[in-house]
């Protein structure tokens, strides 16, 4: 069944609402234009269906177990009851009700958004994929729970039957959003779906204690624990830059040492701790441009302050607020006069916007994106450079973060039309991106068949733009680079170009904007950028 | 009648006001957000005033984003425009002097004929392609068709009272002119009357529904998508942060540690992976 309706969300059957089958899905461009030659996807394990809450679609992201007993599942209903009007309560959700409110109360039901979801268009117009599907119920419940509207308002609004089946699959309907929020950008009211999928992301977490793994346990939790979601503590990310540092010094012939817990710098430096551990290129990198700039920086061993995820941005306002907070403290212990972000996204929009007025002012220390310090060196001439060491095509990946919810459009197109001859955009760009498709968790969500979920549909748009982009030279003979100056969204090409066999085939690299400009470096050893799979 | 009739017109409007006021308030007062813009964000007033005005005259979003949605919610709307400029022109008329009479008189009339006639279209429309589009019928509700509904009764009425007004009864200006002087001798047909009755219970009824998106589209615009405002360049929002920060959160999962006695700045600097950590 392709087409699910509202009120087959509450279904007392287990059975998936939909099945998406690789002829469903919004065609792509040579050389994936075949849906028969299209990868299978794996599916759900008898297993995984028979212990955990699997009716909505192919796949499974909350790994929710299923109740027992139907008191557990009427008592499972009140607590997301309980949930929802904390919702829409002052004290419980300040940081984001009116917004919530206005969501809620002044949707046109127009379908104006649909259009603009790479989720919708990619899945074949998937119902269940619609951004008001997931709203419409979640606005359908707040005039029936919160607002208490009885029969009258079931007739204006609409009714919805509550119980566990349907939240069960709302818990896992929030997780096929990226919070791109490219469908409130075409709003023409200005209700923010994206925001709803945040907001019952919230409730699932803050009040019933449901997130990913991947996200809260060895997400969040892990980083205020030990300082970092990747499970490096100070010494051994100290250990790692180390490493690092003799690296890259090896290869650029450049001598490069990271600055440690130095007070007074005028930049500390806090990279995605992904980079560290999946791309030691990208801070070995920055290390070398600060230092060629003359740039006064560190980084700070501080508890999670070497590492700038902040996935409660995402799902948890508490544990977004603690991170965002021991981020703010290390700079002030530091005495720093800003807080610079490598090339992590959602940690540019949690610590330099959504954070913003969360921090006190003695906290308040000004943080930015690296994009605009490093356009301003580059542009400034204290670099050497030379573009025709990047004469391959280039195409730049905007990450919704940085571009569409944060503003930073230009500094990385100046950055790359003065070391990219062969730069090129993508259409659209800009603050009308799409978004990757590994947004808001995803590129880290692994979990049973996810992955093929997130490369078939949620991926699918960009992979259309990047194939698009490089049209005219797909030949394996041309190395061509996608560069993505965000970590989350490496993840996800890393794994969505391995999937299609774009770099084997089709010798499509994907990378960061810190590796193309030392690449281009007269002082640097040529073949900084390797043309190498990782 | 006519008393009946004034009476209703002036009810209607003021619970058209204070239904607006209300929810306005009930926005307005809501605690200052997180920051959530999205850009590209104008500065300044011209800079807003450039996005919203056609916007708001032309439906800019809706032509460029959903434009079979655009034919028919368009025409609409400029019938509502319309309508509120005729009434806007006829009181402009009574207090202007003579020469300008005719003119602005004369312009209240195509307003106030144009206005419902494409009220009426778009309105038509609108429930045809509400009955129709298979994007929009899976999320229909009984109360769109019965907005519409009261909309197309109304103009429908109201074109219907002017159409087969008997020779010498008032037409809608001689009403609200009637009204405005609470002229009880004043005859209006019965269909006229009727249209006009219609059209206050549908403007009491509008501040009630989502129709009110007008008033929200301001916050929705002015107070989300372009709010960049940090605090420290605005200290009020430093004094209200520092207000909700003292809330006491109810949230129920464990690692929240939100017990309703500790507040949002106790739970938000408490590390939940920490020993003593509620």
């Amino acid at each position: 069944m392709k087409n699910a309706e509202l009120r087959d969300m509450s279904r007392p059957d287990r059975e998936p609402l939909t099945h998406i089958g690789n002829e469903d899905l919004m065609p792509l461009p040579a050389p994936l234009d075949d849906p028969a030659a299209d990868r299978a996807w794996k599916t759900l394990s008898e297993q995984a269906r028979a212990n955990y809450e699997c009716g909505l679609d192919d796949t499974c992201a909350l790994n929710l177990p299923r109740p027992k007993t139907p008191e557990e599942e009427t008592e499972l209903v009140r607590k997301f009851v309980s949930g929802l009007e904390k919702l829409f309560s002052r004290a419980n959700n300040w940081t984001f009700l009116q917004p919530l409110v206005l969501s809620m109360e002044h949707c046109a039901k127009c379908q104006t958004c649909a259009d603009s979801c790479h989720i919708f268009e990619a899945s074949g117009g998937n119902e269940l994929y619609r951004p008001t599907f997931r709203s419409e119920i979640v606005r359908r419940l707040y005039f029936k729970c919160v607002k208490h509207g009885g029969l009258l308002s079931a007739w204006q609004h609409g009714d919805i039957e509550l119980n566990w089946p349907l939240v069960a699959r709302l818990a896992e309907l929030a997780y096929r959003c990226n919070l791109c929020r490219r469908c409130a950008q075409t709003c023409p009211i200005g209700a923010d779906n994206g925001l709803v999928a945040h907001e019952l992301r919230k409730l699932f977490s803050m009040e019933m204690g449901i997130a990913p793994k991947e996200i809260h346990d060895n997400g969040s939790m892990l980083q205020l624990k030990v300082g970092s979601s990747t499970g490096m503590n100070a010494a051994a990310v100290k250990d790692n830059i180390s490493f690092i540092d003799e690296d890259i010094s090896e290869k650029t012939g450049i001598h490069v040492e990271t600055p440690w817990d130095v007070e007074g710098a005028d930049v500390l430096l806090i990279h995605n701790a992904g980079e560290i551990m999946a791309w030691p290129e990208n801070p070995g990198a920055f290390a070398l441009i600060l230092k060629a700039a003359g740039i006064s920086w560190t980084m700070s061993s501080e508890l999670a302050a070497y590492d700038s995820i902040n996935y409660g941005l995402w799902y948890d306002d508490a544990q977004f607020a603690r991170v965002a907070l021991l981020h703010a403290q290390a700079a002030k212990k530091l005495k720093v006069k800003r807080i610079v972000l490598g090339e992590c996204g959602h940690a540019h929009k949690a610590l330099a916007v959504i954070a913003d007025r969360l921090l006190p002012r003695e906290l308040n220390i000004p943080r930015q994106s690296s994009l605009p310090l490093l356009r301003d060196i580059v542009m400034s001439g204290k670099i050497d450079l030379d573009p025709s060491r990047n004469a391959f095509p280039v195409t730049l990946h905007d990450p919704c973060n940085e571009v569409r919810l944060m503003g930073v459009v230009e500094p990385q197109r100046e950055i790359m039309r003065a070391i990219c001859p062969q730069f090129r955009e993508m259409q659209p760009h800009g603050t009308e991106n799409y978004c990757c498709g590994g947004g808001s968790g995803f590129a880290i969500m692994s979990g049973h068949n996810f992955q093929d979920w997130r490369f078939h549909v949620s991926g699918r748009k960009k992979l259309q733009q990047i194939l698009n982009a490089f049209a005219d030279c797909m030949d394996r003979s041309i190395p061509k680079y996608l560069c993505a100056p965000c970590s989350n969204c490496k993840g996800q090409f890393r794994d969505m170009l391995n999937y299609y066999d774009l770099w084997e085939k089709n010798r499509i690299l994907y990378g960061g904007l810190v590796e193309l400009i030392v690449n281009a470096m007269r002082a640097v050893k040529p073949g900084f950028i390797d043309w190498e799979w990782h | 009648m006519t008393i009946a009739l004034y009476c209703i017109l002036y009810a209607g409007v003021l619970v058209f006001l204070a239904g607006c006021i209300v929810r306005a308030i009930s926005y307005a007062s809501k605690p200052i957000h997180l920051r959530w813009e999205i850009y590209p964000v104008p500065h300044g007033r011209s800079g807003e005033l450039k996005i919203m005005v056609p916007e708001i005259l032309f439906l800019k979003g809706l032509w460029e984003f959903n434009r079979p949605m655009w034919w028919v919610s368009y025409p609409f709307h400029l019938g509502l425009y319309l309508i509120a400029a005729a009434v806007v022109l006829l009181g402009g008329a009574s207090l202007a002097p003579g020469v300008l009479y005719p003119v602005l008189h004369d312009a209240s009339v195509v307003c106030g004929t144009a206005g419902p006639a494409l009220g009426l279209l778009g309105a038509s429309g609108l429930m045809v392609r509400r009955l129709s589009a298979p994007e929009l019928k899976p999320y229909n509700a009984p109360g769109d068709f019965f907005n519409l509904a009261l909309f197309i009764g109304t103009t429908s009425l109201i074109l219907a009272g002017v159409w087969f007004r008997p020779v010498g009864s008032p037409g809608p200006g001689a009403i609200l002119q009637g009204a405005a002087r609470f002229d009880v001798n004043l005859q209006p047909s019965p269909l006229l009357a009727a249209g006009f009755m219609l059209g206050c219970a549908l403007l009491a009824y509008i501040p009630m529904t989502h129709m009110a998106h007008f008033i929200a589209k301001y916050f929705t615009y002015h107070a989300i998508r372009w709010d960049e405002r940090g605090p420290l360049a605005d200290g009020s929002i430093q004094r209200k942060m520092a207000e909700y920060l003292t809330y006491r959160p109810t949230w129920a999962a464990p690692h929240v540690g939100a017990d309703g006695k500790r507040n949002w700045a106790e739970v938000a600097t408490t590390n939940p992976t920490q020993a003593g950590a509620k």
